[in-house]
């Protein structure tokens, strides 16, 4: 068989420009194979390469005293005490969520998954951050259904819990959807492993499901825009086997108990092309490896396919020279493939051998280390000042109080999501405390006392409006939620979903945006762990919202200490914590989107300094058990925040009388909707009010107490009254409602 | 007092029935993998939930071919108590230990989430001295667990009166809107004639322990232990 030759235009096809291509052929020497070109276009992507964010990530404060592993590898991992350690990644599917949403959603469930048990951990707990395009757009509820359901399927049956997340609309994810997908996984710290290929002479281990010719260029197809042709791009989408990858991760962790290994990396993106050249490059080495004995699920895979392939639930595993047997004992046990590859060796090239022949020979720091980096112009879009102009006054005033807040409440944004988190096993393994539903999932360790609160959040609106403020906000309020559940931030991890980075206001947002995020870590002294850049989220030049989505993980001494969103007992008090930080903020707020269809102004400022006192004044007031509860002021202002509180406990609603916690002079629909940054709503029983009033004042946040819980009505005096129960019907039934589906 | 949990290729309640078993309830309990034929020294065995051979045909279709069912056949017919929870309760209707079957749940969706069952008999070792007419908060999370069984098979489960659990509302009431996924007869879970083979779709193991909510599902597993402890006496 012959190859066909490699041309400038073809490389094109592959998504090289010109440049790179040239550069392709001064590393080589000479003209690249096909192979060979396939190899370098899926490690020069964006998706793999990094190339367009890679400047700008180095800003991310990476380091600090828990973090055991930091960015780079397959997921970070940050030391929990005791010798244990969680490991933790979040990733995005957008590009196949859209085009194949039910395999789309599956599949990142499955890669973030592998990326947390390559290293050795056991998977615990996943979150997903989700955005779709309006409600009332004709592909919305078919995408809602088929991600929830892939997520669901995928999941469920791997048997690793769903304990939380976040799903938002807007019509400017109508043509590119976001579906970010986390795990977490806990380790001992002496069973860490990593994606290195160390030892020259040890055996490259190939294990897991046989290669198709499924999702070749997947990577690729994600480091693009799409088109009319989208569609034509569903071949590419991999399909997901969650029976299998549960054998594979039983097998995984089987294999790691023992010392027969050196490393390990799974086949996600650009599959065997991508984990044998990183685990090469991580150890400064190289290897050799015969395509020949790859398992293959169709005949007459040529390299070239077998290379590119993103067939899911494999993975790559260097042993010890010596120790295959062991390793084959255990995956024969799950009824896996297994088999030996190729091997490492010392002169840092990546050999490819088919049929007797070598169909490639690249350095590997060629494809990594040496990668293309590129500095893209960026610049603020000349409309971003227009953008930021709002005059509140001229806003009507809403006829209904009562009404505006229902109608807030049960809009996709605020209602309950029951519809969705049911459809996921939240309680499989038996650790989930908080169940979906509060600001942040709480989960126990086993074993120890621990426990740990996930969270993750991004307001794209504020990032739009002010891509800086925007993404401090997601950090601060991502530690805020944790903190609000009794725990300590230890760690962040990140998908960046923007839209194409060689547009100059694009590359604005982003750099914009990760330098909020930055100084927003640095003053929490949160490092970011690991993470994600997903660009090219446009669809025929129109692009989503910048959406540095956060996920943060939180550290409670105590598990049984933790603290819920929701009030508990009629009689406790209620009480602001952050009071001075209320001010009236419509910008990018939720009243504003909703009732007057407007997305505009600027985000609420934050105080920095402000919120790390508040995060440390949540866990102490936690760690005394002070609070009942503990809500933060978000989406939808004080009014959503106290409805939240009174109506999303699991076994029914509260009632609660309280003060207008704003002066009079302000508009009463904007004392109820106005949103802020670092303002937190708690309860306490009465006789704990002295104690939080003195640590408030300890850590010098401002507390105003507003009243009691209880009764049979929400009522801010003099401003607002609806039934309990009333607002708590509205919010269950919304989000079936709004999205037309069956509740 | 031994208790074998069997795993099967895709078994995944597997670890929670053994933390419930072991580290709540306090009783030795072991693995079981698959390919093992005896149970011997085991007194009880658990066929935890999970999604055995990923569910890609029937529910539990594959499992019961395993050369471990054989003996769990035999440990019935014995008189030894075991009890299949969610997809071990459609292994036990596969293999026949049980009468019926299972289809999808009538919202076509995945449910997880608390229900109510009330307990229709204390003749099983499961729930031997919880009162008939006592109702349990206890989670399900299955995507086929609608129980379908012909005329004559309800009527004769009804009349032995081998239901065990019904879903309910929290008043005890076995009513419509309490079913949550169309079961025939608001069925949570039955026993074979002699009530020693007990299958159920939610999971007891889920919620052994107050701080998960609700810790009524330990009943089933002190149940068991009293009714061994009275065997072996």
């Amino acid at each position: 068989m012959r190859e066909i030759p490699v041309t400038p235009e073809l490389a094109k096809d592959h998504g090289l420009s010109g440049e790179e291509f040239a550069r392709i052929r001064a590393v080589l020497g000479r003209d690249p194979s096909l192979t060979e070109l396939g190899i370098f276009s899926v490690m020069w992507s964006e998706h793999c390469s990094y190339k367009s964010s890679r400047i700008h990530l180095r800003k991310f404060p990476t380091k600090g005293p828990r973090v055991l592993q930091g960015p780079g590898e397959n997921a970070g991992i940050v030391d929990i005490g005791d010798g244990l350690a969680v490991a933790f990644k979040m990733e995005s599917h957008n590009h196949p969520s859209f085009i194949e949403p039910y395999q789309g959603a599956a599949t990142g469930v499955g890669g973030i998954l592998r990326d947390v048990f390559t290293m050795g951990a056991r998977p615990i707990a996943s979150l997903d951050s989700l955005r779709f395009g309006r409600p009332d757009h004709p592909r919305t509820r078919y995408l809602v259904g088929g991600v929830v359901s892939g997520i669901a399927g995928y999941g469920n049956c791997i048997g690793v819990p769903t304990v939380g997340g976040e799903i938002y609309f807007d019509e400017c994810y109508d043509g590119n959807i976001l579906v970010n997908v986390f795990t977490l996984g806990v380790v001992r710290h002496e069973r860490i492993w990593r994606g290195t290929a160390s030892g020259v002479g040890n055996p490259v281990i190939y294990v897991g499901s046989k290669t198709g010719r499924d999702g070749i260029h997947g990577a690729t197809m994600a480091s693009g825009e799409f088109d009319e042709k989208s569609e034509e791009k569903r071949p590419t989408v991999q399909v997901g086997d969650p029976f299998t990858e549960k054998l594979l991760l039983e097998a995984c962790l089987e294999l790691m108990r023992t010392d027969a290994i050196v490393g390990v990396q799974d086949m996600g993106a650009a599959g065997l092309t991508s984990s044998s050249f990183e685990m090469a490059s991580r150890a400064g080495t190289g290897f050799v490896m015969d395509l020949d004995r790859v398992p293959q699920r169709e005949e007459g895979m040529t390299p070239y396919e077998l290379m590119l392939s993103e067939s899911q639930e494999r993975m790559l595993i260097v042993a010890k020279r010596g120790r295959e047997g062991e390793v084959r004992e255990i995956f024969e046990k799950w009824d896996l493939d297994v088999s030996v590859v190729g091997e490492v060796t010392g002169d840092g090239v990546g050999r490819i051998r088919w049929k007797g022949r070598t169909v490639a020979e690249i350095p590997v720091a060629a494809l990594t280390d040496q990668a293309p980096v590129y500095d893209r112009p960026a610049a603020r879009p000349a409309g971003q000042d227009a953008l930021q102009s709002l005059d509140p006054a001229a806003l009507p005033a809403p006829s209904d109080l009562s009404e505006t807040w229902v109608a807030l409440m049960s809009g996709p944004e605020m209602a309950d999501k029951r519809w969705v988190f049911r459809q996921y096993d939240h309680m499989i393994r038996t650790n989930t405390l908080v169940l979906p539903g509060s600001d942040a999932a709480v989960l126990r360790v086993k074993g120890t006392d621990k426990g740990i609160s996930l969270s993750v959040d991004c307001n794209s609106r504020y990032c739009y409006l002010d891509p800086f403020v925007g993404g401090m906000i997601a950090v601060c309020e991502s530690a805020r939620n944790v903190a609000c559940s009794g725990a300590e931030p230890v760690g962040v991890t990140d998908c960046l979903n923007f839209g194409n980075p060689e547009k100059t206001e694009i590359m604005w947002q982003f750099r914009s945006a990760i330098e909020g995020m930055a100084k927003a870590c640095e003053a929490l002294s949160v490092p970011v762990v690991s993470g994600n850049v997903s660009f090219y989220n446009e669809t025929m030049g129109k692009g989503i919202y910048p959406t540095p989505t956060v996920a943060m993980v939180g550290l409670l001494p105590d598990a049984g200490k933790h603290v819920v969103q929701w009030f508990s007992a009629d009689g406790d008090i209620v009480l602001l914590a952050g009071a001075d930080r209320l001010g009236v903020n419509l910008g990018g707020s939720l009243y504003l989107k909703e009732a007057h269809g407007r997305v505009a102004g600027t985000p609420p400022p934050v105080d920095l300094d402000h919120e790390r006192r508040l995060v440390a004044f949540l866990r102490e007031a936690a760690g005394e058990r002070l609070l009942a509860s503990a809500h933060d002021l978000a989406e939808g202002g004080f009014a959503c925040a106290l409805a939240e509180a009174c109506i999303t406990r699991p076994d029914g609603a509260t009632g609660a009388r309280v003060r207008n916690p704003y002066p009079e002079a302000v508009r009463p629909d904007f004392a109820m909707f106005s949103e802020c940054q670092g303002a937190v709503l708690l309860s306490c029983p009465p006789g704990n009010r002295d104690a939080l009033l003195s640590l408030a004042g300890r850590f010098r946040i401002t507390i105003k107490e507003l009243g009691t819980v209880g009764g049979e009505h929400i009522d801010i005096d003099g401003v607002a009254r609806i039934a309990a129960c009333e607002m708590r019907k509205a919010w269950r039934e919304g989000f079936a409602a709004a999205l037309g589906l069956e509740g | 007092m031994k208790t074998a949990v069997l795993v099967f290729p895709g078994s995944n309640c597997d670890h929670d029935a053994y933390h419930a078993l072991k580290h709540v309830v306090g009783v030795d309990a072991e693995f079981v993998w698959h390919k093992e034929s005896a149970l011997s020294g085991f007194e009880a065995v658990v066929i935890p939930g999970g999604f055995t051979y990923g569910d890609y045909l029937r529910t539990g279709a594959m499992a019961k071919l395993s050369p471990v069912m054989e003996a769990v056949r035999a440990f019935a017919a014995a008189g030894g108590p075991v009890i299949g929870i969610c997809n071990g309760f459609q292994i036990l209707l596969e293999a026949g230990l049980l009468p019926g079957a299972m289809i999808v749940n009538e919202s076509l969706r995945f449910v997880c989430d608390y229900v109510h069952l009330r307990t229709e008999t204390d003749r099983t070792p499961f729930t031997r001295g919880i009162p008939p007419g006592k109702v349990l908060k206890i989670p399900v999370a299955h995507y086929q667990g609608n129980y379908f069984a012909d005329g004559d098979t309800l009527s004769a489960l009804e009349a032995g009166g081998r239901v065990v659990f019904r879903y309910c509302d929290p008043s005890g009431e076995a009513t419509p809107s309490a079913n949550p996924n169309g079961s025939a007869g608001n069925i949570a879970g039955i026993c074979n004639e002699a009530g020693n083979v007990l299958g159920m779709m939610p999971h007891p193991e889920r919620c052994a322990e107050g701080v998960l909510g609700s810790a009524d599902g330990r009943l089933l597993f002190d149940a068991m232990v009293s009714w061994l402890k009275e065997r072996g006496r």
